[in-house]
């Protein structure tokens, strides 16, 4: 069922709630700005603080199809955009010459056609949809290179794309679109300067504490909270990777899976390889000093008698 | 820098147009200041000097200001020769006893006309394009008194403030610039170019192109069907420069920067940074064309020049914050540092593994390589020198152009045995 989109910060707020998103003001207004003056929405930050996460729960609530182009290095307009289907068009041209058919004109026409069309992402979401128009993500397009994201340019400013052989196509109505970064390089200005631009953070312990409340209820709020008392520690400490809201809620589901009631040094040991990506940044935190972190956890989620 | 050329300042206190009434005077005048021009470096040639002539026919010379738009519509073709062309004008017709001038040109903070200390430091190129030239209403004996000021070691300015917080740049001089911008032209930095993904045209090349075969082949209704074929496209990857400006490294910056500067022009893709006691991004300020206007956004940046050298932490700063930022594309890394560390090559063992790790290759630039005693024996070079794939000398322009060699061929990972790798690097420095 399509939805209508919101019509005030606060509405947007609602909206991402709805769909177990737990965003910050800042957020929620810059999303609001971007849907309301149709423009793109350029998130960047580090890794697994929600930014991929934002297009999901908007498509979902917002009853549109979500489009999704991964970006790598080399991406090229056959595979972000189109690409003819050129074994059928070969099948195509044997069947005319079998059929004693030599009519060049209509030959090139019909082989050419939209049938023989491989739509990609960039395509389908300039395509009218029944519910709307499609939200388009465009993630990670720091790991493009910059003639992709030159092209890119031109089609989020005009929202069409030309095919020598059919002809422009554009959008009746202009995609939702959300682009991400990871920032392992920097994005070049003009795009920037094109999208409502936004610097997604690790949330606050609050903030962090409400998230994985929504996101995984059955959890004891005790130890919910006790597990991101320790990553907010955790993000202080001088690591090489510091845990996102990703880490920290598989980490939720694994102290579930294990059955555990609360935090001991021993269950951080063994299960820190799903906050940590790093090893030396594990070697750092395991032992005495996770116990150490998970004391000063203690000691300030349960204060005992003065 | 501003965007707009001050306005002309004040009345001359000795008129040009008054004291040079013959037309013939004032060509001459045009003609010197233009030689004054291409001396200072702006592209001005016999060309610009007759339309100059016309324009200032053209204009009159009733009002000092339309005079110095006139002039200054024909010699100025480029943003960055604003400055150069002003200082020249406001010096070159307002005083002709440029004597006074040039003494405070050689001094960084420059009275102007009217009194208000303004600190402005101005252009050294301008300075010595004007001694050598014989400039109206010059006695010979002023001339000459002139000629020995401006020999003064350029030097010796550059030394004054080393250790003040923020540097006051010294500009170089033309020679200078001329001979390293020369050899600097040579140096294309031709790093080896490595496949990417992307594809392009060429009729010999590995694969077969279907989109343009099929398009090519229905021009004849599809009767024959000819292969196109496309190839992959080589570029050079990026390439991240990290240079020591502490005070063991003092000698070498002001070339280095120059050297920096002219590749960050050369090519996309190239990310400079400054350390001495911590980290500073200078790649936009490398972007400017011209070099003084380059140095002196950089001067304004950094503000631990010549001090000590933290190796250690300034990498783990570089790790911490740039190196996912600009090492993400495969890039090459320069490290042009003594290994002389303050902290004794405290966590730089760690840090440098990680940076070689995450770069294409790293190549240590080390200036101490020309002296036959060198050894890596200090506990920053000892912890450096694990993790490097490549230790050549950067002492000067001919080790430049050598570096240009290095990276010219895909190394590999380094094969034989430290010492005797070191061996090897210090015999072909010498």
């Amino acid at each position: 069922m399509p939805q209508p989109l919101p019509s005030s910060v606060d509405a947007t707020v609602d909206l991402l709630r709805h769909g177990s998103y737990v965003a910050d003001r800042a957020l929620s207004t810059s999303l609001y700005l971007a849907l309301k003056l149709g423009r793109p929405l350029f998130l960047e930050g580090e890794a697994g603080v929600g930014k991929t996460e934002i297009a999901k729960v908007l498509s979902e609530t917002l009853g549109r199809k979500l489009v999704r182009l991964q970006c790598y290095e080399g991406l090229d307009v056959a595979s972000a955009v189109y690409e003819w289907n050129y074994a059928r068009q070969m099948l195509e041209i044997r069947l005319a010459e079998a059929s004693g058919d030599t009519d060049r004109g209509s030959l090139a026409k019909d082989i050419f056609s939209s049938e023989f069309l491989i739509r990609r992402p960039l395509l389908q979401a300039l395509e009218p949809d029944v519910n709307g128009a499609p939200v388009l993500l465009i993630d990670e397009l720091d790991r493009t290179d910059e003639p992709f994201e030159a092209y890119l340019l031109e089609v989020l400013s005009d929202f069409q794309v030309s095919i020598p052989e059919l002809g422009t196509i554009r959008a009746d109505q202009p995609p939702i679109v959300i682009i991400t970064s990871n920032r392992t390089r920097e994005i070049h200005d003009a795009l920037k300067r094109r999208c409502f631009y936004h610097w997604v953070d690790y949330p606050n312990a609050a903030r962090e504490v409400e998230i994985v409340r929504t996101r995984m209820p059955d959890v004891e709020r005790n130890l919910s909270e006790q597990i991101v008392a320790f990553v907010q520690k955790l993000r202080q400490q001088d690591l090489f990777k510091l845990p996102g809201v990703a880490e920290t809620l598989d980490w939720t589901r694994a102290l579930n899976t294990l059955d555990c009631m609360e935090l001991t040094p021993e269950v951080i040991n063994d299960t820190l390889g799903t906050l940590l990506k790093y090893q030396d940044d594990i070697q750092r935190i395991q032992g005495s000093e996770a116990a150490k972190l998970l004391a000063e956890v203690n000691m300030a989620t349960r204060p005992g008698p003065r | 820098m501003a965007d707009t050329v001050a306005p002309p300042r004040g009345a001359p206190e000795v008129d040009v147009f008054e004291t040079t009434g013959t037309p013939g005077r004032l060509a001459l005048n045009i003609m010197h200041f233009a030689r004054t021009l291409r001396g200072a470096g702006l592209p001005v040639g016999p060309g610009h000097v007759l339309r100059a002539m016309e324009a200032v026919r053209t204009v009159g010379v009733g009002r000092r200001d339309d005079f110095y738009w006139a002039l200054f519509s024909v010699f100025v073709a480029r943003r960055e020769h604003q400055a150069l062309f002003d200082q020249a004008f406001h010096i070159f017709w307002k005083d002709p006893k440029l004597l006074d001038r040039l003494m405070q040109l050689l001094l960084p903070a420059m009275r102007s006309e009217d009194g208000n200390k303004h600190t402005q430091a101005p252009n050294r190129r301008l300075a010595e394009a004007l001694a050598p030239e014989r400039l109206p209403g010059m006695g010979e004996d002023e001339q000459e008194e002139l000629t020995e000021e401006v020999e003064l070691d350029m030097a010796m300015t550059w030394s004054d403030k080393e250790l003040l917080q923020k540097k006051d740049f010294e500009q170089m001089s033309a020679a200078e610039l001329e001979d390293a911008k020369r050899e600097i032209a040579r140096l294309r930095l031709p790093i080896v170019d490595i496949p990417t993904r992307r594809f392009r045209a060429d009729p010999y090349g590995s694969r077969v192109d279907m989109r343009k075969t099929l398009r090519d082949s229905l021009r004849g209704g599809g009767a024959t069907i000819d292969l196109a074929r496309k190839e992959r496209v080589r570029r050079h990857p990026p390439l991240v420069i990290l240079c020591d400006i502490s005070g063991s490294m003092a000698r070498y910056s002001r070339m280095l920067l120059l050297f920096m500067h002219a590749i960050t022009n050369d090519r996309d893709r190239v990310h400079s940074f400054l350390f001495g006691t911590r980290l500073t991004n200078v790649t936009r300020a490398l972007r400017s064309r011209d070099v003084d206007v380059a140095l002196d956004k950089i001067g304004k940046l950094v503000d631990d020049w010549e001090g000590g050298t933290r190796i250690g932490h300034t990498l783990q700063a570089f790790n911490r914050q740039w190196s996912r930022r600009v090492l993400g594309q495969g890039a090459m890394v320069l490290l042009i540092t003594d290994g002389l560390d303050r902290d004794a090559g405290d966590g730089l063992d760690e840090e440098m593994e990680r940076l070689h790790k995450s770069c294409r290759r790293l190549i240590w630039l080390n200036p101490l390589l020309r002296f036959d005693g060198y050894e890596p024996i200090s506990k920053g070079a000892q912890a450096m020198i694990r993790h490097v794939d490549e230790l050549r000398s950067v002492h000067n322009l001919s080790s430049l152009k050598q570096l240009a060699e290095v990276l010219s061929h895909e190394g590999k990972r380094r094969p034989e045995s430290v010492d005797a790798w070191v061996r090897r690097a210090r015999k072909e420095a010498a």
